[in-house]
């Protein structure tokens, strides 16, 4: 069965989604994703969209969701490298993702875990 | 059956002289278009006129027998659009074929009239609906042209400045509708990636008026932009829009929001980690430039 792999880098995971995710992926992702985090004690989860084209609204949900029980298994997610067409139907979803964090590479992704790393888990957008 | 298709066949040289002659001494604009180009569009209309009524339909000018007087109509209007010509005028061009036609029709129907009663009739019900056609194509070129400008204002009007390594600039001017909030959020999105800027400053200072819709349009784009991984700042807030926002009851949720540009400018530098000082001796002419802020 097709899986989307999940990488580990110290102590955060690396997710790079380069397939066009459907329901079933996501889900199966969402499971993968909340085992490895418990398994590692993953401190910060980086999801790269970047070669995402489309999104429907249950995708957008899977992310808000991810990154919420990410949150609650206390680690920090960000997701970077969202399309400006993604985001343009994500907003006319009416899926703002609150509380997910962004931005718009890997690297930047990487500096904003680091800090929210350093400074302890809360919102610091950069 | 009705007498038109077999006069207009034997008479058209007749009818087309009297038709020239009719519109050069009234409606023709030598300004605009040429006598030759003038003559040659009467005559290919009502040669294209026999044609279709020789099919004997001469009410329903939405059939196919027509097709190809409705394409020569439209393409005449069309033209006629661009080149300036008021609606009457292009309307005319066709309804000015009543007197000249009539005048042909009471002369081989001379003595009968109830049946020259119901032959004019016709005639003027082809001619109307011909003459409404030209009209209404002429306006719906019309609606084109208006369509294609505003099209090309909307491009215009919405530039994106970089002011600093990492930091936009949207200024936007005039009022934000759906449309033009779509073309500001592509616009935006696109450059966050191409400049890799984490701050994009949304100036508001010559938007009109903010509704509720346009506050939703604004939330829409700071969203968006979020969503990439820049932040928005909203400025140029006047007073009576702070007020307006306020009375609106619309929530700006976690949006920031600063009276001027230079405020704003302010904010950015410092969430991308650079600092403005003020010296005594200008070291260099950009910052010189800025330390008036």
């Amino acid at each position: 069965m097709e899986r989307i792999p999940i990488l580990q880098m110290g102590e955060f995971l690396l997710v790079t989604i380069q397939v066009d995710m459907h329901d079933r992926l996501a889900l199966t992702l969402q499971d993968d994703l909340t085992a490895k985090i418990v398994a590692v004690s993953a401190r910060g989860v980086l999801i790269d969209i970047s070669s995402l084209e489309i999104v429907d609204s249950f995708i957008g949900r899977m992310l808000a969701n991810i990154a919420a029980m990410s949150r609650i298994l206390d680690a920090a997610t960000v997701v970077v490298g969202m399309k400006p067409a993604v985001a343009i139907t994500l907003v006319e979803l009416g899926l703002s993702l609150t509380g997910v964090r962004t931005a718009l590479n890997m690297e930047k992704g990487m500096e904003l875990l680091r800090a929210a790393r350093g400074t302890g888990i809360g919102y610091t957008a950069y | 059956m009705s007498k038109i298709p077999q006069l207009l066949r034997e008479n058209e040289q007749t009818i087309l002289a009297d038709w020239i002659k009719e519109m050069t001494s009234g409606t023709r604009r030598s300004d605009l278009i040429t006598e030759q180009e003038f003559k040659q569009q009467a005559s290919r209309f009502l040669q294209l006129l026999q044609e279709a009524v020789q099919s004997g339909e001469l009410t329903n000018i939405n059939a196919a027998a027509f097709g190809q007087i409705r394409d020569f109509l439209a393409n005449v209007s069309t033209s006629r659009a661009r080149q300036g010509f008021t609606p009457t005028e292009t309307a005319s061009f066709v309804f000015s074929l009543k007197h000249p036609f009539g005048s042909q029709l009471r002369k081989s129907i001379q003595g009968n009239a109830d049946e020259l009663y119901s032959e004019t009739e016709t005639l003027n019900n082809l001619i109307d609906r011909l003459g409404l056609f030209t009209a209404e194509t002429f306006i719906k070129s019309r609606e084109e042209i208006i369509v294609r400008q505003q099209r090309d204002m909307l491009e215009l009007s919405t530039p994106v400045v970089k002011l600093w390594e990492g930091i936009l600039a949207l200024p936007l001017i005039g009022t934000l509708d759906s449309a033009r909030t779509q073309v500001v959020m592509e616009t935006l999105l696109q450059r966050v990636v191409e400049t890799g800027s984490v701050v994009a400053i949304i100036d508001i200072t010559g938007v009109p008026t903010v509704d509720t819709l346009v506050a939703q349009h604004l939330i829409k784009t700071v969203t968006a932009a979020r969503l990439m991984g820049a932040d928005c700042i909203i400025s140029g807030i006047r007073p009576q829009i702070a007020q307006t926002i306020v009375h609106l009851g619309v929530r700006l949720g976690d949006i920031t929001t600063k009276a001027t540009l230079a405020d704003a400018f302010l904010v950015a530098l410092e969430r991308t980690g650079t600092s403005i000082k003020k010296g005594m001796a200008a070291p260099a002419p950009v910052f010189a430039h800025n330390s008036t802020l």
